[in-house]
């Protein structure tokens, strides 16, 4: 077997590797950053027509400077190592995350993170990508015709169901939501039968009175204001009614970097973090928007067209995962702003103020960008249990 | 491989589906972009602006009122009150009992402060205590370093250094009451106050002033970021009144104790000088905010505080009416001057019997006599040949009967009663001897103090109709022309003069009903008409047993005193009518109080300074001053 595979990897020094780093997509990443950074510099002005490094602009740039350096890391990391480590890294972070949470009723208090340093790390966050990470592995194990056996989906719906209903007990609907449908996806691309997502969605809807059961009284506000929120300005829909006056006010081209009157005024709540959305698209109005969401486009096409690219189908699972969890990061955060969708409490990827999730999130394009310098590595389906 | 390819194959498929779903809702996070920041873009701009930009009123000072010499009447007074601003206080709570240890604090208070507190912002001042002394406020301030977030505040309030001496002209301030507010957003603030009564309230446009404005930047919470425009309000005007503060306190305190009114006019000008009704009420209370006990109390109470009984007090004339009645008889040819009737003490009109004050009756009278020695008899006969619409016309052109346009509101008409009056209100025609009565000023008539001091003022000032007034150049601020010179009443010169002169006589007289009342003083002397009001009926069994004395009476059934004067005699200057309710007979208690104000008003006259003697002169030169 290790003839086999000398002949079918081809080996990298770590400079070649370096060289074979998608440097466009790196590119694109800290051009959105730096949109991010204007944006917390201009979040953090007293009064219209100032603007303040400190206290967030400051500190998410030296996030985003040691979050690339991981990034990187994990790229050059062999494609296999993270193959044959995929279950443990679930496995850790499913016990990191019992403990976060059950450890808060014994007593440690509601922290819901481990302190790094440089930043708050959050179980719950990482677990997005350990969950691509699991279910790529799983699902890279199996056959066409393993994937077609109604129990060969048994064992991956547990894995998804395990941290969501963790996570759920938070509660966290944003966190929930994006684990089981970045799930979905991948037994989606991974081959799993039409009529199997018929039975679990009809199954999901029936359960929807059953849920309703379950949610704090804060989660039921929410999703009622985002119905009718007019009904409530002051209280449960002034999130909603004050980030569409900011975005409407913005207009077409915005009234002009460190202008806007909402933020700047307090009038959006959270502007830093979920809602800074809203401050883009006040201060340079709809061409803002769409610029922001032009590059968001672009980096979902190269994640698609490096999934598509690979050789081997871990890598391809993987990278379609994490570009799938960069796209519901994108469109819930977007889609609750403009008040599409009821507020969840999912940040804008790259953008809004916060550690957990730049780190999640450049951790998986760590990932993604490996499964391109590795793209044409081929591994067998039994090849976690191979020697590297 | 074979396996691996077939797994690739299904993965592209799966994945374009993905791409193109995921796609779609982009497309849908565009198309809501566009309707929101495109279509919708200018209602929520305006939306935007309207959060961001909050007009904040600014109270102007409210004008002052001075007297005819700038004295001031109503001013506005520092308010000392202590704030608590509770985002800087760290414990509420123990702030209060450390500021219940400097200054008394109810526990009414207390709870009233803490619910505040709840209920707003952090950084919106709660009032813990109005009206500090200065002595408290010091004590504040000395123990500020152990009060966080307690802060000593000014506010203005209306002030009336005179207090119930002027309560009835000048009326009072209070707090907005919901039926009056709408239009003006001046009344909206916390705190304002508008005239309720008297001149503060006729004037409250003027004196209020209007509001100024301060734009401010505000953030969600409320909190002002900075002040991007202001314009300042116009302050109130000052009112100038007719009245002379000295003679005002002067007039308030003879009638002390009685429930009286007086009301001092000059006769050419129709200056109202002074005006006052007891018993009175503090109008600084109600600007407080009056306790329910007080009010309760106020209200109650017989005398009526509240009222302002020279202008709404309706009462019977009395004899001081027989100078309407001598006229309109003398310009009809019923009688002249030397026209005698026997008075025996009675009169007999069909069954019925008109007594004389006089029991034994005055013997032969003439109009000099009937009016100095005020014979009934004379009156009744001379008034049953002149005929009620006659002397219900003369009346009229002497101000009875109609409100005379005072500058303060409730001025009530009186009542002239005529002929078809009478048939019209009770569907009764009228009866003769009613017309006698009216002769003697009782019956139906009713007078204000005010319409006596007129109907006064009119006889001595040549027969002008001279209107009372409480402003002067109000009119001339109002860019309303001045007062035109009073018109003449058309009333011939020899039957004032006549008249007049009997008057004179009621008082410098020996015989004269207020010879006891008369000014000794040579060149101060006054003239003047007594009267007493009957307010209950004498029955024919107490005629016979002797009519009781007034000392005798309950208050509520004694009799009225009435005394209208001028002075001085020799060019009438000043009027003034006065009238005790249940005070007794008006030649002993209203004539004394009646010489006191005239001789006091004359003594004024010449301490007066040159400058405001010429102003009171001539109403048309005033409206130059401004």
């Amino acid at each position: 077997m290790i003839t086999v595979n000398a002949l079918n990897r081809p080996v990298y020094t770590l400079r070649q590797k370096l060289w074979q780093i998608h440097w466009l997509f790196v590119l694109l990443l800290v051009a959105v950053a730096g949109i991010g950074f204007a944006m917390l510099y201009s979040a953090a002005g007293r009064s219209a027509g100032t603007g303040s490094f400190d206290p967030w602009a400051s500190r998410q740039m030296v996030r985003f400077g040691v979050a690339m350096v991981i990034m990187v890391a994990v790229a050059l990391t062999n494609i296999r190592l993270w193959l044959r480590y995929a279950y443990v890294i679930y496995l850790v972070m499913l016990v990191l995350l019992a403990a976060v949470e059950f450890g808060g009723t014994a007593g440690m208090g509601a922290q819901r993170w481990i302190n790094l340093g440089f930043a708050n790390l959050q179980p719950s966050e990482l677990m997005k990508i350990a969950l691509v990470l699991a279910l790529a592995r799983y699902f890279h194990g199996g056959s066409a015709d393993d994937v077609r056996r109604p129990l060969f989906v048994v064992p991956p719906l547990l894995m998804v169901a395990a941290p969501s209903a963790l996570v759920l007990r938070q509660p966290d609907l944003g966190t929930a939501l994006m684990l089981i449908i970045a799930g979905g996806a991948i037994f989606f691309a991974a081959g799993v039968r039409m009529w199997k997502f018929a039975v679990v969605g009809a199954a999901a809807i029936g359960s929807v009175p059953v849920a309703w059961q379950f949610l704090r009284e804060y989660q039921r506000t929410r999703v009622l204001s985002f119905l009718d929120p007019e009904s409530d300005p002051l209280g449960a829909g002034y999130h909603i009614i004050q980030s569409k006056i900011a975005l409407g006010s913005g207009g077409m081209f915005g009234r002009g970097f460190l202008q806007g009157s909402q933020s700047h005024l307090n009038f959006l709540p959270e502007k830093q973090t979920d809602f800074i959305f809203t401050l883009l698209a006040e201060e340079w109005g709809l061409a803002g928007g769409l610029t922001l969401l032009g590059l968001y486009v672009l980096l979902l096409a190269y994640g698609f067209a490096i999934s598509l690219r690979s050789r081997n189908h871990f890598g391809r699972l993987v990278g379609m995962g994490v570009t799938t969890t960069f796209f519901l990061y994108v469109f819930i955060n977007i889609a609750m702003v403009m008040g599409l969708i009821p507020v969840v409490g999912v940040p804008l990827p790259l953008i809004s103020y916060g550690g957990t999730a730049m780190l999640t999130l450049l951790f998986g394009f760590g990932l993604l960008l490996g499964v391109y310098v590795h793209r044409d590595m081929v591994i067998g389906r039994r090849g976690a249990e191979e020697e590297i | 491989m074979h396996s691996d390819s077939d797994r690739q194959k299904v993965f592209s498929r799966r994945v374009a589906m993905l791409a193109g779903g995921k796609l779609v809702l982009l497309s849908a996070l565009v198309g809501r972009m566009y309707y929101l920041q495109v279509i919708e873009s200018a209602r929520y701009a305006t939306l935007a602006e309207e959060n961001r930009i909050n007009l904040r009123l600014l109270a102007p000072p409210r004008g002052r009122i001075v007297d005819r010499f700038g004295v001031p009447l109503a001013v506005n007074q520092q308010n000392y009150r202590v704030v608590l601003i509770s985002e800087a206080a760290h414990d509420v709570e123990e702030t209060l009992r450390l500021l219940g240890a400097i200054i008394p604090i109810g526990d009414g208070d207390k709870r009233r402060i803490l619910r505040d507190v709840r209920r707003r912002r952090g950084f919106v001042p709660v009032t813990v205590r109005e009206n500090l002394n200065w002595e408290e406020v010091a004590r504040i301030e000395v123990n500020t370093p152990d009060l966080p977030g307690v802060m000593i505040d000014v506010g203005q309030s209306r002030h009336y250094p005179h207090g119930e001496a002027t309560a009835h002209v000048l009326g009072y301030v209070a707090a907005v009451s919901e039926a009056e507010l709408g239009g003006d957003p001046l009344l909206e603030l916390p705190g304002f106050r508008i005239g309720k009564a008297g001149i503060e309230k006729v004037y409250d446009l003027a004196l209020r002033g209007t509001g100024g404005s301060s734009q401010v930047e505000v953030n969600a919470l409320g909190r002002v970021i900075r002040e991007m425009r202001r314009r300042e309000g116009q302050p109130g005007a000052e009112v100038t009144l007719t009245i002379d503060l000295e003679l005002q306190k002067m007039v308030a305190r003879r009638l002390a104790g009685e429930s009286a009114s007086a009301v001092v006019m000059d006769v050419h000008t129709g200056d109202v000088l002074a005006m006052a009704s007891t018993p009175s009420f503090d109008p600084n209370a109600f600007n407080k905010g009056l306790s329910t006990e007080a009010w309760r109390e106020l209200v109650s109470n017989p005398m009526a505080p509240l009222t302002n009984k020279a202008i709404r007090g309706q009462y019977a004339p009395g004899s001081t009416f027989k100078i309407v009645v001598a006229l309109a008889a003398l310009d009809k040819g019923a009688i002249t001057p030397e026209t005698t009737f026997f008075c025996p003490g009675f009169l007999k009109l069909g069954n019925a019997t008109f007594h004389c004050w006089k029991r034994g009756g005055h013997g032969t009278v003439d109009l000099a006599k009937g009016i100095t020695q005020s014979c009934d008899v004379y009156f009744y006969e001379t008034a049953r040949r002149t005929g009620i619409n006659r002397i219900a016309a003369m009346a009229r052109r002497f101000g009875f009967g109609r409100r005379l346009g005072l500058d303060l509101p409730g001025e009530q008409p009186g009542l002239v009663p005529t002929s078809d009056w009478k048939l019209a209100t009770m569907d009764v025609p009228w009866q003769k001897g009613e017309t006698l009565i009216i002769g003697i000023g009782q019956g139906y008539l009713l007078a204000t103090p005010l319409q006596l001091a007129v109907m006064t003022a009119r006889l001595v000032n040549g027969g002008f109709a001279v209107t009372p007034h409480l402003t002067r150049d109000m009119a001339a601020a109002d860019g309303t022309t001045p007062r035109p010179r009073p018109a003449s009443l058309g009333v011939a010169a020899p039957y004032l003069k006549t008249v007049r002169e009997a008057t004179t006589a009621v008082v410098n007289s020996l015989r004269g009903t207020a010879y006891k009342a008369r000014i000794a003083e040579a060149g101060f002397e006054m003239g003047g008409k007594t009267g007493t009001v009957q307010v209950r009926r004498i029955t024919k069994a107490e005629r016979d047993a002797g009519v009781r004395k007034n000392k005798d009476l309950p208050w509520k059934d004694r009799d009225h005193a009435v005394f209208v004067g001028y002075a001085p005699v020799h060019a009438p200057r000043y009027a003034v009518a006065v009238l005790v309710e249940h005070g007794g007979g008006g030649s002993t208690v209203a004539a004394p109080i009646a010489r006191d104000i005239l001789l006091k008003a004359q003594r004024r006259d010449a301490a007066r300074p040159p400058e405001a003697q010429r102003l009171t002169a001539v109403p048309g030169a005033l409206a130059g001053r401004g």
